[in-house]
């Protein structure tokens, strides 16, 4: 390290920083986490950890219509949803401190400051101080992207951020864009009783998940009031006294005009790779991502790129994962190169949940890939009636050949944790056969994870 | 029911087996894992492990008799039990259970699947999947090196594999091409050597190889190595700090370290660099792996070991394969440069020459020097001349200077 202040510096304490941070720390490397605004960056700030206490809270909301088949009747009238807010920004606080206390247990310093690239082996923080590190992660994360014409205001044009720190909720709102941000806002507000609308230019909301599982959501989101336009682009954006208006135009050509208190802009997300001076090191940025090879190494010697900045899926799991990966390079260890990206899994947290890795069936029809499918309906597992969670399925997709799994995706509740145990056959190269063996605990929703394993086989009993 | 055990691919490359020995005879009871047979292979003699339990009921395939993979050698069963109807298949069927080669090891298709794999050493790690796999391809799995979590065998080790049957029906024996005039005298040729022919002149047909050539200083490196030696029982190998140089170029040039796969390329992460080392009939070459982030003195314990054994005619098959970059050195044999044909999966191979004092300008003086020539033959469909320049150049600088390897 001589010559050097860290061993490994790390620009950015979201997922991928703080991760990187702690087993720097644990491989008994010197190293620093430098951030700008709050430690443990979108995910615990703006993004997964305060989205989800607004969904548990708007699931207790929800659940108000099954106390009343008690004979409970629960007065509503004092729901105020600063109280919502201010639950869901304990929670960020909370892990944020915990965040810096990890850091601070595993020796990782961390800097407060604008760190730029100035050298190789070196930032420079805004105040002028120059820190250097004999490698270099960075690891900046990205920000809600703009379209032209819906730049946003975050009072009329909100970004995720904006619907986030929202104190009061509108009575009326658009939703641009149906990915998995934009689903969770329209459950939330939905459940809430904010009247949503769901802009979507693709043909279905959720477009990178499989058709059926999205088809199983849309049609409880339609139940509940949730209005859909698929196929359809946002034109123009007005703003007016009461809110927003906004011109959609459908596949057809026709437009129409829709009216709001406001709109939620959620059409992906743009790199933080500009102005951190990656052209003082040489590196180009590619359609705004960091080239990568294996060990999210750079072209430069020295110089690591994890989570949002590097063209994988842009999910703080993965962030994790590359920021592992990128470490254990750098203290000599011999990671496994690069993730599987047909073992990346998806979660969306609405009612019914959906969660995924690997194939959708659309996908694999698209890349000509041979393939055969099996599902298993919730509603054969015993729980599923017993909870009233009927609605959903396992869905495998699979090599016809040998039966590898190669895609699974379960639309129903508590999907985000069931998914784990197909994901976990597919990462240790296990075949259906032996989970269908493997005996699953009754009554529990696991039990449709492993009567879809036996469907593989042909032999499910519960259908 | 009796089962007929076949000749099982002992090595990646192997299409026939010759019975050097059998360990059990007619008569004996055999258990998993039990070894039942010396089979020599086209580089090694390897034990052949019994995947059936039972009795060994009829000696197919006598010793010195040669069975194609797949081909029965043997018949397992009950004692007494009525071996007829398999005996009736004949070696007529022999041709026939090519079609379906390996059933015994084939993995999951039996319920005792794992036993298959079973040694006396504990039994083969890998992945159901990995199983499955590799019976479709014939392959077995104790020819596999495993990549996965402690050694595991995993999809990917299985797939990097050439398949027992493809590699077959690519390499039928060529029929003779000459008739022998007289005088001539016709000598049979070993196993290996034709493995060899085949596996280079295919390397040379399929890869459009051209050649770098620099010459290299050596002074700094036979220095740094006397210093490095003074003192130590076993002196280090000039070939070792070949290795280790080349792993540190490697690493910096990954596009070397990559096999063309079709349509694609495959680029390794690790540089596991192969040295070519002569036997009485041919050549075999050990692959010390993970060269780039070895040490010198870790590199020659084991490349000394490996050419040891190798030697010996005693490697296992995944011991001598899947290099990744060749390095070949017939500077012992006092020749100043050559040309080497390329290691298939690698896709470069360094032909390094001797070392010898030569009249060097320096400085517009002549100065005796310690000069080594090297040639790297590089696949022309990975490595463009360019990138196979920048890679000679920089290794050359390491080796002129190998504190350079350490920037």
């Amino acid at each position: 390290m001589a010559g050097f202040d860290f061993d490994v510096l790390i620009m950015g304490s979201g997922p991928g920083g703080y991760v990187a941070g702690i087993r720097a720390g644990q491989l008994g490397l010197k190293a620093a986490v430098i951030e700008r605004d709050k430690v443990g960056g979108v995910c615990l700030n703006v993004g997964c950890i305060p989205s989800k206490t607004l969904i548990h809270q708007a699931e207790l909301y929800r659940s108000l219509p099954a106390l009343k088949e008690m004979g409970i009747t629960a007065d509503v009238k004092g729901f105020d949803y600063t109280h919502v807010f201010d639950k869901s920004r304990k929670a960020a606080d909370t892990l944020s401190k915990g965040v810096q206390f990890l850091l601070k247990k595993n020796k990782a310093e961390l800097i407060v400051g604008d760190a730029v690239l100035s050298g190789k082996n070196e930032v420079t923080l805004k105040d002028g101080k120059k820190v250097t590190g004999k490698n270099i992660i960075i690891a900046t994360g990205s920000r809600p992207r703009i379209i032209p014409g819906f730049e946003f205001d975050e009072q009329k044009v909100l970004s995720s951020t904006g619907a986030l720190m929202l104190k009061k909720l509108p009575k009326k709102a658009i939703i641009l864009g149906a990915g998995a941000i934009g689903v969770e806002f329209a459950h939330v507000w939905n459940s809430f009783g904010v009247e949503v609308h769901l802009v979507e230019m693709m043909e279905r909301i959720l477009p990178l998940e499989d058709a059926e599982a999205v088809q199983v959501l849309a049609r409880s989101f339609q139940k509940r009031g949730v209005q859909m336009s698929t196929s359809t682009k946002a034109v123009s954006m007005q703003k007016t006294a009461g809110g927003v208006s906004v011109v959609i135009e459908d596949k057809a050509g026709a437009r129409k005009t829709l009216e709001a208190d406001l709109i939620l802009v959620v059409v992906g997300r743009t790199c933080n790779t500009d102005g951190i001076g990656l052209d003082k090191v040489g590196i180009v940025p590619e359609k705004g991502f960091i080239p990568v090879g294996d060990y999210n190494q750079t072209k430069v010697p020295g110089i690591y790129a994890v989570g949002d900045v590097v063209a994988t899926p842009l999910l703080a799991h993965v962030a994790f994962k590359e920021a592992e990966i990128a470490v254990e390079r750098i203290a000599g260890k011999s990671p496994s190169p690069r993730i599987d990206p047909l073992s990346i899994p998806g979660a969306t947290y609405c009612e019914p949940q959906v969660a995924s890795f690997g194939l959708p069936e659309w996908k694999a029809v698209e890349k000509g890939i041979a393939f055969a499918k099996a599902s298993f309906p919730y509603r054969g597992a015993g729980k599923s009636v017993a909870v009233d969670k009927t609605e959903g399925f396992v869905k495998i997709i699979y090599d016809p050949k040998t039966k590898e799994i190669l895609g699974a995706h379960i639309v129903g509740a508590e999907a985000t944790e069931l998914i784990h145990e197909l994901l976990l056959a597919r990462t240790a190269e296990l075949l259906p056969e032996d989970i269908a063996t493997m005996i699953h605990a009754h009554p529990t929703l696991s039990e449709a994870v492993g009567e879809s394993m036996r469907a593989v086989e042909g032999w499910a009993i519960h259908v | 029911m009796p089962e007929k055990i076949l000749m099982i691919a002992l090595s990646p490359t192997m299409e026939t087996g010759t019975l050097a020995r059998w360990r059990k005879k007619e008569g004996d009871t055999v258990a998993s894992g039990d070894v039942l047979c010396e089979v020599e292979t086209d580089k090694a003699t390897m034990d052949y492990e019994s995947s059936s339990e039972g009795t060994l009921l009829k000696i197919l395939l006598p010793e010195g008799g040669q069975a194609k993979v797949g081909d029965p050698i043997a018949i397992v069963g009950k004692p007494g039990e009525d071996i007829a109807a398999i005996l009736a298949e004949g070696p007529a069927k022999a041709s026939v259970s090519k079609a379906a080669p390996l059933k015994p090891v084939a993995g999951p298709a039996a319920s005792a699947a794992p036993a298959a794999h079973s040694s006396p050493g504990g039994r083969i790690k890998a992945s159901p999947l990995a199983r499955r796999l590799a019976g479709t391809k014939g392959l077995d799995l104790r020819t596999v090196k495993g990549t996965g979590p402690e050694g595991r065998v995993v999809k990917r080790d299985v797939e990097s594999m050439p398949a027992a049957g493809g590699a077959q029906a690519a390499v039928r024996p060529s029929a003779p091409l000459l008739k022998p005039g007289p005088g001539d005298e016709v000598l049979p040729v070993s196993r290996m050597r034709q493995v060899i022919a085949r596996r280079l002149s295919e390397s040379m047909y399929t890869a459009p190889h051209y050649y770098l050539t620099v010459a290299v200083g050596m002074d700094e490196l036979l220095a740094a190595r006397t210093r490095l030696n003074a003192g130590r029982e076993k002196k280090i190998s000039v070939n070792a700090f070949l290795m280790a140089i080349c792993g540190h170029a490697l690493a910096r040039h990954p596009r070397v370290n990559s096999s063309w796969n079709g349509e694609t390329l495959l680029q390794h992460p690790t540089a596991d660099i192969g040295l070519a080392v002569s036997l009485p009939d041919g050549l075999i070459t050990p692959v010390v792996r993970d060269c780039g982030r070895k040490g010198i003195a870790v590199i020659d314990a084991e490349l000394s070991d490996l050419v040891e054994r190798a030697r010996a005619g005693k490697l296992a098959p995944a011991e001598y394969a899947g290099a990744t970059f060749t390095i070949s050195n017939l500077g012992a044999a006092g020749i100043d440069e050559f040309t080497a044909i390329i290691n298939p999966p690698g896709s470069a191979i360094l032909a390094v020459g001797a070392v010898r004092k030569e009249p060097v300008v320096e400085n517009d003086a002549v100065v005796i020097r310690q000069r080594m020539r090297v040639t790297l033959s590089c696949d022309h469909r990975i490595i463009d001349g360019a990138v196979g320049a920048a890679f000679l150049r920089e290794l050359a600088d390491m080796l002129e200077n190998p504190l350079l390897a350490l920037a």
